[in-house]
């Protein structure tokens, strides 16, 4: 029996286009774009002025709160800026810029840790200091997650391989072609949190991934990889829990209440790179560049700060582009300009053409309840917006308001095409904090 | 690149199944009972649900065009409403009486109250009762299957099942011909087998949900049992469910979007509802059949059922 929850829905992959594609390491541009914030949480200060020649792998980016992981340059070379430049998620947001003097001249303080000999305390440490933060696109930092506070303790970590997001396949291939990193990196957190059990989940559209990974984790007794089925939103922290464990984590709380540590695979595998292998921190990651738009969708492997339009000339971009989006097409977000760079959370960049873009009109609302049934939080959607229409924010409340997750379920099914989400989002703005 | 980009926020895909479509698939859902119509009460029928189709667009069409609006005849529901209307007229009222019906149904059932989604009752249904209260002769005056095979011109006049049954007779008809339709009765509620085939087409296209219909059939099948009409527990459960419009009804009109409950459990107790009140009219009330009235009672609900019918939140 394959896993999975209540709600939800299968949208079309277009996984076809690039999940055969293997990564390509693609060549880093003249210049790079930085961003002080590349992470849920405050932002970084610059470490560094114009002027200043900096090495591969060097700390350019000072945390300045408790949830916050620094940056690090992603090339060697000389900074030329520091300033406002465009961001994929920020619209704006401070960056250092750094001319490539394309030698890769990596920084003294890339060294391996001693994995084994280290205490949780100082792997931790290692874990931030590297700027690790989720990579499926949420971007938390990882080692936040990995220091429950007092008197909470996790029983078990669980790999978010479900990349449920239609077109993506950047997650996938990671966990074809790097399966050890993916489980060294599983392993480290397991000692970290002191925990016995470690499950790895991939959606049933992976299936080779999956036999693949079941394959390496023969002789890990502690390791379960586990199917779950392909439906969206399955890689939400919440619905994975769910599908797993058959958990649920009370609303208002966090997975470490329920007992889980959820982390997705691609930061696993930069953990086992970052602290066992070469030592360097997070300057580069797996983007999926795809979408009708693009001549020739690829799995690339590109450097942190590499601006989008490099991404474009590397795969041909056809006429009559609509919507360019910096993610999955449920979750990511559209883009005005293709001078943003790519940071830690894009795990895909999408062209649209009138092939994926409809422009609908809303009509009234039928009362169909596809929205109901669909919602993966149960809650009642058509309800909430009719209420937060009216400015009845407490009754929205009462119909799931504060519960929604903005996973765009509603809006996707809707047939009367209404901005279910959308008017959610601007409701809770309002909600009195 | 030199496009000017569009921004919104997510989602940026959204599913093929509009509100077109799904009406639609319920369109399709239809061709059975259709069929069974015009196969066992000739063409006559074919004729009625056509005027009846055709008048209900037309009218909402006129509709949209005095009050200045973009015609919604395209989305496809207001044919459903003509075609489920004709289906619950016996096959020899005048050809006129589907127009009036859906003038009532569209204009005022659905349009005065706001077009599609914003309608507080079924509008065939609506448009039915009104039929029923201004036309009652025709409206209850039944034709003999297959009356038409005879050489018959008029339509041959018969009694339903319900009119015997409620009158104490005993009832002559074999489950198989109540299945398959043999008997007197409205044009599109006489052949289960051709609405039990509609049922499934919209299940597995899962254009509707179950709930409200199983809970209905159950319901009547139940209390009929339970309430016959000679008595406590003298009641027939397969002929409660077989005859009069308990399966059209409860396929097609308590499953109909605007005046249905959204949750499965609402939905639910709007079958229990509807079912006890169709087997009360039924064995208690003026008329053999309660299908109409029930349902149109609970689509008045429906609202409220949904305020006061919420699912438990996923971590609550």
């Amino acid at each position: 029996m394959i896993r999975t929850f209540k709600g939800g829905f299968h949208p079309e992959e277009h996984k076809h286009l690039t999940e055969s594609k293997a990564i390509v390491s693609l060549a880093p541009p003249k210049e790079v774009v930085i961003p002080m914030s590349q992470h849920i949480g405050a932002p970084c200060k610059p470490l560094v002025g114009v002027g200043d020649i900096v090495t591969m792998g060097q700390k350019i980016g000072e945390p300045t709160g408790f949830v916050s992981v620094p940056v690090h340059a992603s090339v060697s070379g000389k900074v030329i800026a520091v300033e406002n430049r465009p961001h994929t998620g920020l619209g704006t947001c401070m960056a250092v810029v750094i001319e490539n003097d394309f030698c890769d001249t990596v920084a003294e303080t890339v060294k391996p840790v001693d994995v084994d000999k280290l205490s949780a305390k100082e792997l931790i440490e290692a874990i931030k200091e590297a700027g690790i933060v989720g990579m499926g696109g949420a971007t938390f930092p990882t080692h936040i997650k990995l220091s429950p506070p007092e008197g909470k303790q996790a029983d078990c970590v669980i790999l978010n391989g479900a990349e449920c997001e239609p077109f993506l396949t950047a997650d996938h291939r990671v966990m074809l072609e790097r399966p050890k990193d993916v489980i060294d990196g599983l392993k480290i957190m397991m000692k970290i949190l002191d925990v016995k059990k470690g499950y790895i989940a991939i959606e049933d559209n992976k299936k080779d991934a999956y036999r693949l990974t079941k394959e390496e984790c023969k002789a890990e007794a502690d390791i379960c990889v586990m199917l779950v089925k392909t439906k969206y939103p399955q890689g939400s922290e919440k619905q994975l829990i769910d599908s797993v464990l058959r958990r649920e984590v009370k609303s208002g709380q966090l997975p470490i209440d329920a007992g889980v540590v959820v982390q997705n695979v691609a930061s696993a595998a930069q953990i086992a790179v970052s602290l066992r292998q070469s030592g360097m921190p997070l300057v580069s990651r797996v983007v999926t560049v795809s979408g009708s738009g693009v001549e020739t969708p690829q799995n690339f492997l590109v450097r942190i700060g590499t601006p989008l339009s490099h991404l474009a000339e590397a795969v041909g971009v056809k006429e009559g582009i609509k919507k360019v989006l910096a993610g999955g097409p449920m979750m990511g977000v559209a883009q005005y300009t293709l001078d943003a760079p790519v940071i830690k959370g894009t795990s895909g960049l999408l062209f649209f053409t009138e092939k994926e873009y409809h422009h609908y009109e809303p009509q009234s609302c039928l009362r169909c309840g596809r929205c109901v049934q669909h919602c993966p939080m149960r809650l009642m959607p058509f309800m909430i917006m009719a209420n937060a229409e009216l400015n009845n924010l407490d009754e929205a409340v009462k119909y799931g308001l504060k519960d929604c997750m903005e996973c765009g379920t509603c809006s996707y099914i809707c047939p009367s095409r209404r901005h279910l989400v959308q008017t959610i989002r601007v409701a809770k703005s309002q909600l009195p904090k | 690149m030199n496009e000017k980009l569009i921004v919104s926020t997510s989602p940026h895909i959204q599913t093929s199944y509009g509100t077109r479509k799904l009406m639609g698939n319920v369109l399709i859902a239809l061709i059975p009972a259709v069929v069974a119509a015009t196969w066992i009460f000739g063409i006559r029928a074919l004729i009625l649900i056509a005027i009846s189709t055709c008048s209900a667009m037309l009218f909402e069409h006129l509709w949209c065009m005095v009050t200045k609006q973009n015609t919604t005849i395209f989305d496809l529901s207001a044919a459903i409403t003509g075609v489920l209307l004709a289906l619950t007229l016996p096959v020899g009222v005048p050809l006129y009486v589907p127009i009036v019906g859906t003038f009532f149904a569209i204009i005022v059932a659905k349009c005065l109250f706001g077009g599609l989604g914003n309608n507080f009752m079924n509008p065939a249904l609506a448009g039915r009762a009104f039929l029923l209260a201004s036309y009652s002769l025709p409206m209850t005056t039944w034709a003999k299957p297959f009356y038409y095979k005879t050489g018959a011109v008029d339509v041959v006049t018969g009694a339903t099942p319900l009119k015997l049954l409620k009158a104490g007779e005993a009832l002559e008809v074999s489950y198989i011909d109540l299945f398959l339709g043999n008997m007197g009765g409205c044009m599109g509620e006489v052949c289960a087998l051709a609405l039990v085939i509609g049922f499934i087409y919209l299940l597995v296209r899962r254009i509707i949900q179950p709930h409200a219909t199983l809970a209905y059939v159950a319901t009547v099948a139940l209390l009929g049992w339970l309430f016959g009409y000679q008595g406590f527990m003298t009641g027939d459960p397969v002929t409660s469910v077989l005859t009069g419009g308990v399966l059209l009804g409860g396929i097609f009109m308590l499953t109909d979007y605007t005046t249905t409950p959204t949750t499965s459990l609402g939905q639910i107790i709007s079958g229990i509802l509807a079912g006890a009140l169709t087997i009360f009219i039924r064995v208690k009330g003026g008329y053999p059949e309660g299908v109409c009235y029930s349902i149109l009672f609970v689509n008045i609900l429906a609202p409220q059922i949904d305020k006061l019918v919420i699912p438990k939140k996923y971590g609550a």
